[in-house]
């Protein structure tokens, strides 16, 4: 254990020689009010710029402010930044930064053996250890002696460094993360002008003075303190395809994949939303977005949020709702209505863990029976997941494609994971993005407005103020083709039949799976959604060992892809990992008689790696 | 087929069978609707009906025009949709004392506190018609129908005192067998640019038959309803003898009279600076000797949300400039893999 305590920088040589990593794992955590999100985000772009590949999991609780230094308050940011291809944000980590001992205590099991481990010393007395339920000092009980622990002062030395700004002690207070950040930036030979430039673009006057001295402060102080110099690494930029690329999160990739599809489409966008965590940051990115055309409608309640995107898409918009689970509950009976109406809608779910109000800001993959089923009577509907991040942009744009041409409400399923997470995102040309240019039905002639398409059997979209097209639509069931209010049974068993083939066909514009590794073999891996990350990691460790692995990975969740019955067939095991208590399993053995064995978690985090590929090899047994 | 203006009532009626019980109020409203939408000079086509659920909620299968029969209580909320995407459209909301003030409440007072440009017609019954007769959010208290056999003890809302709690900008009130009151009242709705929100008391003749007859029937009604008329004193009674008079921060029902002439009533202001004038007009038919008001209670300018909403997405454009999709894609930064 190499150990370095020190209040000033005591003179050091320069010219540090670094060692060579494949790829690093880095964990910022802190108080929920110590800046952690800010300062994993800009670690996060620079290593982004700077070209390496990488995962983020932001972690922190639902709590604005839960009392300092609490166990509860405790807030987290783990990047992991490599030279070659990431897929997730990495099972153990490499550097924590532990601001609190509330922190460290609820962090540090999963920093590997050997691991550097940087405490925020000021914070380490009898007062904190109280609040963090600490009976002895793990500074000085052995308690980390697995670990390369470097005690900095940072309050200290960030107050020294801002000592001429004349700012506050509460505002100094507030820098010191940019000190912490200074140093990882040292660490990993990062430049600091992206998070300087930064700061002059979100703060002000002497705030931003003090930031910026901090950060370079935190440089300075590791170049200057030579047990750091041990602790000096390099991580090459990634070999990614040629590209223009940047950096992503779910949400924000959600947000443009629906300004993109209006663009495509030719239709204003429409969102009708009311705030919820994960999902609010879609609300706030499109209510910037006003220059699109973009009518953003902060609802007032979950259920207008969706029924004012149903009468907007009912005037010619493509409309679109955001929320998560709960909100969904409460949105559900007007689901069914567009289900009936036979309208355009674009519903978003960012799965967070229930049931309830449940862990707010943890991701949980356990709405898929809620968008699938969760609705009375017959009311099928297509149900769409993303994978990572930046795929949350082609979904979007997919979902609403769906949502035009098959005249269908679509759900999509992000989850908190995907929706904070980032990672590096090639830039599409405008050229590469699908276009559905939109035309309403303006003919009278001939026209009944439960008329259907005999291919997509899509009904026809007639907006009020078309002549001649006045007509009557409603929730009530409907006579087929000619939309009036009809009970008859035999009309009602044609229309629950007529509304469940129409999202049958969506088939047809489902792409076929192809399964990642092994075509055939031993164990497939089947998944969806957020853990698509951890399966590929976990698919590929498990090749390089000689194992004959597939990964199956399903965007479309309803309908399911034509050929995937057969393509799980060609494997002697299917293991289907999900944050739930096996849902796709239950519907892929209802679906296919398939013995699919369900591989659970719902801990509010994603998979690790190791967990998935441990038990690809238990069920090989 | 495209119907040419001018139009007449019968462009406005459907082949579709009304399904009310026969007697019911809502014909009466029904018919009112379908001869004043004519008048307007709107085409007929930028007409759109949006209901909720309940025996008023059916209204637009009844009526030649874009029709949208929605779910309980969320007419108002579909609506807003429907009228911030598309303003040029003229968006009428037929809804029921169960569907707006009950399950719908919130959108309800929500659409009232934007002053969303619908112009919302409650068909208040005080009774739940469509599923066979139970109390309403606007039965009196001790209503004994099918889930309160004993009496209801909830005490009623006011529609209109709720409105104007959330802000109204329009409230008024008229009978659904009162047709010329009604015609006109309609023509003020439809004039009105935000929300007008306009109770009608229907009469539900199965389940509360004669809820309104104080007001309704032609024998008794004079004495019991107050017709008001902008700048006009309030004076009522078969007779025309009696009248309304300011008395402290109170009201009185004065006799005309004995030294007490029309110059000593209250002048009905319906663009009062204080919505307490009409609140105190709104809640005058709970106290006992008080008459009901109809007709225009309150109107006042203020902007529609959305013309709001639409015009700040157009100074947006204006000042930033139409969005451009590839500079969005791109992002604050980006970086090169060769």
């Amino acid at each position: 254990m190499s150990t370095s305590t020190a209040t000033a920088p005591p003179e050091a040589p320069r010219g540090t020689k670094r060692e060579i990593l494949e790829s690093a794992v880095v964990r910022f955590c802190g108080d929920s009010g110590d800046g952690m999100q800010v300062t994993g985000s800009q670690f996060t772009n620079t290593a982004a710029l700077f070209g390496n590949d990488l995962s983020t999991f932001p972690d922190f609780p639902a709590e604005i402010r839960a009392p300092q230094g609490t166990l509860p308050g405790v807030s987290g940011f783990q990047v992991n930044f490599s030279s070659t291809e990431v897929h997730t944000p990495g099972d153990s980590v490499d550097v924590l930064i532990a601001m609190n001992p509330a922190a460290l205590k609820t962090n540090v099991a999963d920093l590997r053996a050997g691991g550097i481990l940087i405490v925020n010393s000021d914070s380490f007395n009898e007062v904190d250890f109280k609040k963090a339920k600490i009976k002895s000092n793990p500074l000085e009980d052995g308690s980390l002696a697995g670990f390369r622990v470097f005690q900095v002062d940072l309050l200290k030395l960030t107050k020294a460094a801002t000592k001429d700004t004349g700012l506050d002690a509460k505002s100094v207070d507030r820098s010191k993360n940019f000190f912490a950040l200074g140093m990882c930036y040292w660490l990993f030979g990062r430049s600091m002008e992206g998070s300087l430039r930064w700061i002059d673009a979100k703060f002000k006057g002497q705030i931003a003075e003090a930031n910026k001295l901090t950060l370079r402060a935190g440089y300075a102080y590791c170049e200057a303190t030579e047990a750091y110099q041990t602790a000096a690494y390099e991580v090459a930029p990634a070999r990614l395809p040629a590209g223009t690329y940047r950096n992503l999160s779910g949400n924000s990739a959600l947000a443009m994949g629906l300004i993109a599809a209006s663009e495509r489409s030719g239709l204003p966008l429409f969102l009708g939303s009311y705030p919820i965590t994960p999902a609010s940051d879609i609300l706030h990115e499109l209510s910037m977005y006003k220059n699109f055309g973009v009518i953003t409608f902060q609802a007032e309640d979950e259920i207008a949020a969706v029924t004012s995107a149903i009468g907007a898409s009912y005037g010619g918009c493509l409309a679109t709702t955001t929320t998560s689970g709960p909100g969904m509950a409460l949105k559900m009976e007007a689901i069914g209505l567009a289900i009936a109406v036979e309208l355009p809608l674009v519903v978003v779910d960012i799965q967070r863990g229930g049931p309830s109000t449940g862990l707010p800001t943890k991701t949980e993959q356990a709405d898929l029976f809620q968008a699938v089923f969760g609705r009375n009577s017959e009311a099928p509907l297509p149900v769409l997941a993303p994978a990572t991040p930046g795929d949350c942009f082609w979904i979007a744009l997919e979902a609403c494609r769906i949502a035009i041409k098959y005249m269908t409400p679509v759900i999509v399923l992000s989850d908190g994971y995907l929706a904070n997470g980032a990672e590096p995102w090639r830039v599409p040309s405008i050229d590469d993005l699908p276009a559905f240019p939109t035309k309403f039905r303006t003919d009278p002639e001939g026209y009944k407005p439960f008329m259907r398409d005999p291919e997509t059997l899509a009904r026809p979209w007639a907006v009020p103020g078309t002549a001649g097209l006045e007509h009557r639509i409603g929730g009530i069931e409907k006579q087929d083709v000619t939309g009036n209010i009809d009970y008859e049974p035999l009309n009602h068993d044609k229309m629950v039949r007529l509304r469940a083939a129409k999202v049958a066909g969506v088939v047809a514009d489902v792409p076929d799976v192809v399964p990642a590794g092994d075509p055939e073999g031993d164990v497939v891996i089947v998944g969806w959604g957020s853990t698509y990350g951890s399966i590929t990691a976990a698919m590929h460790a498990l090749r390089a060992k000689g194992h004959k692995v597939g990964h199956i990975h399903i965007r479309h969740m309803n309908p399911l892809p034509k050929n995937l019955g057969e393509a799980m067939k060609r494997y002697k095991k299917v293991l289907v990992p999900e944050i739930n208590l096996g849902q796709l399993a239950f519907i892929l053995r209802g679906t296919y008689l398939v013995d699919a064995i369900s591989y659970s978690k719902v801990e509010g985090k994603p998979f690790k790696t190791i967990e998935i590929e441990n038990k690809v090899l238990e069920v090989m047994k | 087929m495209t119907a040419a203006l001018p139009l007449t009532r019968k462009d406005f009626q459907t082949d579709q069978e009304v399904r009310w019980c026969p007697g019911c109020g809502d014909y009466a409203i029904l018919a009112a609707v379908q001869s004043v939408f004519p008048e307007l000079g709107v085409p007929r086509e930028k007409f759109a009906m949006v209901s909720g659920i309940g025996c008023s909620s059916r209204f637009p299968y009844y009526m030649n025009t874009f029709g949208f029969h929605t779910i309980h209580g969320r007419a108002p909320a579909v609506a807003t949709g429907l009228k911030v995407a598309r303003p040029d459209l003229e968006v009428w909301v037929a809804t029921g004392d169960g569907d707006s003030l009950s399950i719908g409440g919130n959108h309800t007072i929500h659409m009232l506190r934007r002053n969303v440009g619908l112009k919302v017609l409650l068909f208040n019954n005080k009774i739940y018609g469509l599923t066979k007769g139970q109390y309403s959010p606007t039965s009196e208290i001790g209503k004994k129908a099918k889930s309160t056999p004993f009496g209801s003890v909830d005490r009623p809302f006011s529609p209109l005192a709720l409105a104007l709690g959330a802000g109204a900008t329009f409230i008024a009130r008229s009978v659904d067998v009162i047709q010329p009151h009604l015609k006109t009242t309609l023509r003020r709705v439809a004039s009105h640019k935000g929300t007008a929100f306009t109770e009608i008391l229907q009469n539900c003749n199965i389940f509360n038959d004669g809820a309104w007859d104080a007001v309704a029937e032609k024998d008794v009604r004079d004495d019991n309803i107050l017709f008001l008329e902008h700048g006009k004193p309030l004076v009522f009674g078969k007779a025309r003898d009696k009248g309304i008079r300011e008395n402290g921060f109170d009201i009185e029902v004065v006799t005309l009279g004995d030294g007490v002439t029309a110059a000593d009533l209250v002048v009905h202001d319906e663009q009062h600076p204080s919505p307490a004038y009409a609140f105190m007009l709104a809640s005058m038919d709970s106290r006992p000797g008080f008459p009901t008001p109809v007709g225009v209670l309150r109107a006042i300018d203020h902007a529609a949300y959305e013309d709001q909403v639409n015009e700040q997405v157009q100074q947006i454009v204006a000042s930033k400039g139409k969005g451009d999709l590839g500079k969005l894609l791109h992002g604050p930064e980006t970086w090169e893999i060769k």
